[in-house]
């Protein structure tokens, strides 16, 4: 699985493009950074990749993923995993549920969806707090439920946008370290935005500064 | 750039839909039938009026209408009241605002405007007459100081000059734009700008005034015009407490339009026109004092003056605007304690004898009016409120904001006097057939009611976390499962919210009861508007009270479901507070 971006670049309004256009190739299980002075539209690319893009944005050039076009899909078809700065667990579900909305449909039966969530748990460290409401959990816990909820959907590739900023320097690398192993674990491309150039170092990946557009 | 664009558009099919049918229901069930009705009544209005034999265009009836006794009187009144109220109600709203400014926090406040809002207009009328009235509470407790032995001969209730009914108009409106400018003031940088005003010399109220005020007024402007309207078209306050002989404009057409005498609907639809013309005269009003207080404005702000300071009325509009909410909650009181007096005897402050007498004969007349109302409440607000998420998630699906003429199409059946299009409407549905059923009353109700919902609900939803449906659609949730698993419930406060204000406007209305009833659906509303005219306080009193106890029930379930349902989901219960 590979995600490839050829010529990719966002209009508002037909207006110039947001950025030079962009050509990258993420191979699987890799971490490619791209960086960037705030406003320059790094998290629009992730929008446009993962199919969030609002009314009056238009893009140009190709998006595929293994082969196929993305550019026509809806946002759901895509299997486009996304991850925030924060979680972004939905509010009114416990952590188990959350994870259970991310669960693949392919897992079926009752017992064997809830034992499916808490081996994604227990893979997390979140033993044992499938009942509980997100809003108590750490900063930490919340960003490895919400990234165990996006692993779930079983995505085909993943987009990060500043998943670690909001995290504590000790906390920030243990993560880095947990989210960056389940990516080559899975085998799939991610792409991440973000300042730190610590968090584009430790991805290992390609790095693009989106101001000047290759890779 | 050599690829093909591809504008956003790939989720927008099922988009389409949704907006196509809300765009159909909307301009079929909203802006159709009020442009009809508006058609129907200025052709009765000039003369022609097939179903009473009146056939040919003529300006008859405006001569007659001008010739009936007592109309210059009630065009007067109707100006008087309506404009008085309003500027009243605006000036109270606004030096309140900055009197109180940074001594209570919005959830607070919400929670004191609250009661206010939802008291329907007719129960806070009656209960301000039980208050006012010469036999009233006001009068029994100033009796032992002024030596009163008797209940005083004067007109406190209505009143020739209509000051009653400019009382009772602002303790009504007062709450609702003291709200609609808290929420402006939370979208502006407020704190920043007085602080910078105040370094710079200009004392809090001088800043209030120059600064605050002009960046306030675009964004209550709308509301301002909606009070307007309703000041000047009110029918069922101005029956409670405005004067009788002759009444404001809006009363004297309703009462030719029952009048036995069918030739009288001429003039009155002539009357209708004027009513519109009014308004539409006082939206004119509005727009040249905002254009010359602009240009006066600029000049002042340019001289630099810090001038003298405003704080002596700020305080002034700060204890009126508490003794009218101290007003209102007295007059709620009143109409329980009267429900449940018995022997109450001049110049007593409470009655001597309490009893459930007048309560207790449900079959009498409370219970079938009690349930109609609940009926129509119920069925007008689940209508509006779907119709109302309907239109916001088909913004969402299109991933669009509002345009400028769609949200000036919420707000046209609150611009529109009543009066002005319900009586066409009536002709056209007596036409089709469809007058005096419970459906074409609902539609009635439904039709002011979505314009609150849609108000209460449009922010809020737009406040929405936008991740949360994107992280949905991330994991594969398709539109109709991120609508229903994720934003409904998230959203559940501010829904349930919407549907309280839309009960409370259901439960107050009158005129379309009325009109679209014909008569003969009786509603608490259109009971306790007619025995507030009767001498039996007691039977008023249990009608207001549950008419304006079902509102309060209805906010207090508001309240309480989501904190029951989301005691265990802090980020919830922290948005909710907000």
């Amino acid at each position: 699985m590979t995600l490839d971006l050829h010529d990719v670049a966002v209009t508002w309004k037909g207006g110039a493009p947001l950025f030079p256009p962009l050509t990258l190739s993420v191979q699987p299980g890799e971490v490619a950074t791209v960086m960037g002075p705030s406003g320059i539209g790094k998290s629009t690319l992730l929008d446009a990749i993962g199919g969030h893009l609002a009314h009056g944005f238009a893009l140009s050039g190709s998006i595929r993923l293994d082969g196929t076009d993305l550019t026509t899909l809806p946002a759901e078809a895509r299997r486009v995993g996304l991850m925030f700065q924060d979680a972004g667990l939905f509010p009114h579900l416990s952590v188990g549920d959350n994870l259970a909305f991310g669960l693949a449909r392919r897992v079926r039966g009752r017992a064997a969806r809830r034992a499916a969530v808490a081996e994604a748990l227990e893979r997390a460290g979140l033993a044992g707090l499938s009942d509980r409401d997100p809003a108590t959990l750490s900063g930490g816990q919340q960003s490895r439920a919400a990234l165990m909820r996006t692993l779930l959907a079983e995505p085909r590739a993943l987009l990060l946008d500043e998943p670690f900023s909001r995290l504590d320097a000790a906390l920030r690398s243990e993560l880095r370290r947990f989210t960056f192993e389940h990516i080559r674990r899975r085998n799939i491309p991610a792409l991440m935005v973000t300042h730190d150039a610590v968090d584009a170092e430790a991805a290992g990946g390609p790095v693009v500064d989106l101001t000047a557009g290759a890779a | 750039m050599g690829a093909a664009l591809h504008p956003v558009s790939t989720a927008d099919r099922d988009g389409r839909t949704l907006r196509a049918v809300v765009l159909v229901t909307v301009a079929a069930g909203l802006v159709l039938p009020i442009a009809a009705g508006l058609w129907q009544t200025a052709r009765a209005g000039f003369g022609v009026l097939p179903a009473i034999g009146a056939e040919t265009l003529s300006l008859a009836p405006f001569a007659t209408l001008l010739d009936l006794p007592g109309f210059g009187t009630a065009l007067r009144l109707t100006l008087i009241t309506g404009f008085g109220a309003t500027a009243l109600s605006v000036l109270l709203a606004v030096g309140a605002c900055a009197a109180m400014q940074g001594r209570m926090t919005r959830r607070a406040s919400g929670r004191l405007l609250t009661p206010f809002l939802a008291a329907p207009h007719a129960a806070m009328a009656i209960g301000l007459a039980f208050l006012l009235a010469p036999s009233g509470w006001i009068a029994r407790a100033l009796a032992p100081l002024m030596g009163w032995d008797r209940p005083p001969m004067l007109a406190t209730v209505n009143d020739p000059w209509g000051l009653a009914l400019i009382l009772g108009l602002t303790v009504k409106e007062l709450p609702f734009l003291l709200l609609v400018i808290l929420s402006a003031l939370g979208q502006i940088p407020l704190r920043q700008h007085l602080a910078a005003g105040r370094s710079l010399g200009y004392g809090r109220g001088i800043v209030w005034i120059k600064v605050i005020m002009p960046q306030v007024w675009p964004l209550i402007r709308l509301p301002v015009m909606v009070v307007l309207a309703y000041s000047l078209s009110v029918v069922d306050m101005a029956l409670i407490l405005g004067p009788s002989n002759p009444p404001t404009l809006a009363v004297l057409l309703l009462r030719l339009f029952s009048a036995p005498d069918l030739t009288l609907l001429l003039p009155a639809s002539a009357g209708a026109l004027l009513q519109a013309a009014l308004v539409a005269l006082g939206f004119g009003l509005l727009w040249a004092l905002e254009r010359s207080g602009r240009i006066i404005g600029r000049w002042w702000v340019r001289r630099g003056g810090r001038g003298m300071s405003a704080e002596p009325g700020l305080w002034l509009a700060g204890a009126l605007s508490a003794a009218l909410f101290a007003a209102g909650a007295l007059a709620m009181l009143s109409l329980l304690v009267w429900s449940l007096a018995w022997r109450w005897s001049w110049p007593g402050v409470l009655p001597e004898t309490w009893s459930l007498r007048a309560w207790s004969t449900p079959g009498g007349g409370w219970a079938a009016a009690l349930g109609h109302t609940v009926i129509l409440a119920a069925a007008s607000t689940a209508l509006s409120l779907v119709l109302a998420i309907a239109w916001l998630e088909g913004e969402d699906r299109a991933r669009r904001g509002r345009a400028g003429w769609a949200e000036a199409l919420v707000y046209l059946p609150l611009l529109v006097p009543q009066i002005g299009f319900l009586f066409g409407l009536n002709v056209l549905f007596l036409r089709l057939g469809l007058t005096g059923g419970y459906l074409a009353v609902i539609w009635a109700h439904a039709l002011f009611v979505f314009p609150y919902v849609m108000i209460a609900l449009s922010d809020p939803w737009r406040a929405l976390d936008p991740r949360l449906p994107r992280a949905a659609a991330s994991l594969g949730a398709g539109p109709w499962r991120r609508l229903v698993s994720v934003k409904l419930p998230v959203l559940l406060t501010p829904i349930l919210t919407a549907l309280a204000i839309g009960v409370a406007v259901s439960v107050a209305q009158y005129l379309p009861t009325l009109f679209m009833g014909a008569g003969r659906i009786s509603t608490l509303t259109t009971e306790a508007v007619t025995l507030s005219s009767s001498s039996d306080r007691r039977i008023t009193g249990v009608y207001a009270t549950l008419q304006a106890g079902l509102p309060f029930a209805v906010y207090a379930a508001a309240f309480l479901i989501p904190a029951l349902l989301h005691r265990n989901r802090r980020g919830l219960m922290a948005e909710a507070g907000r």
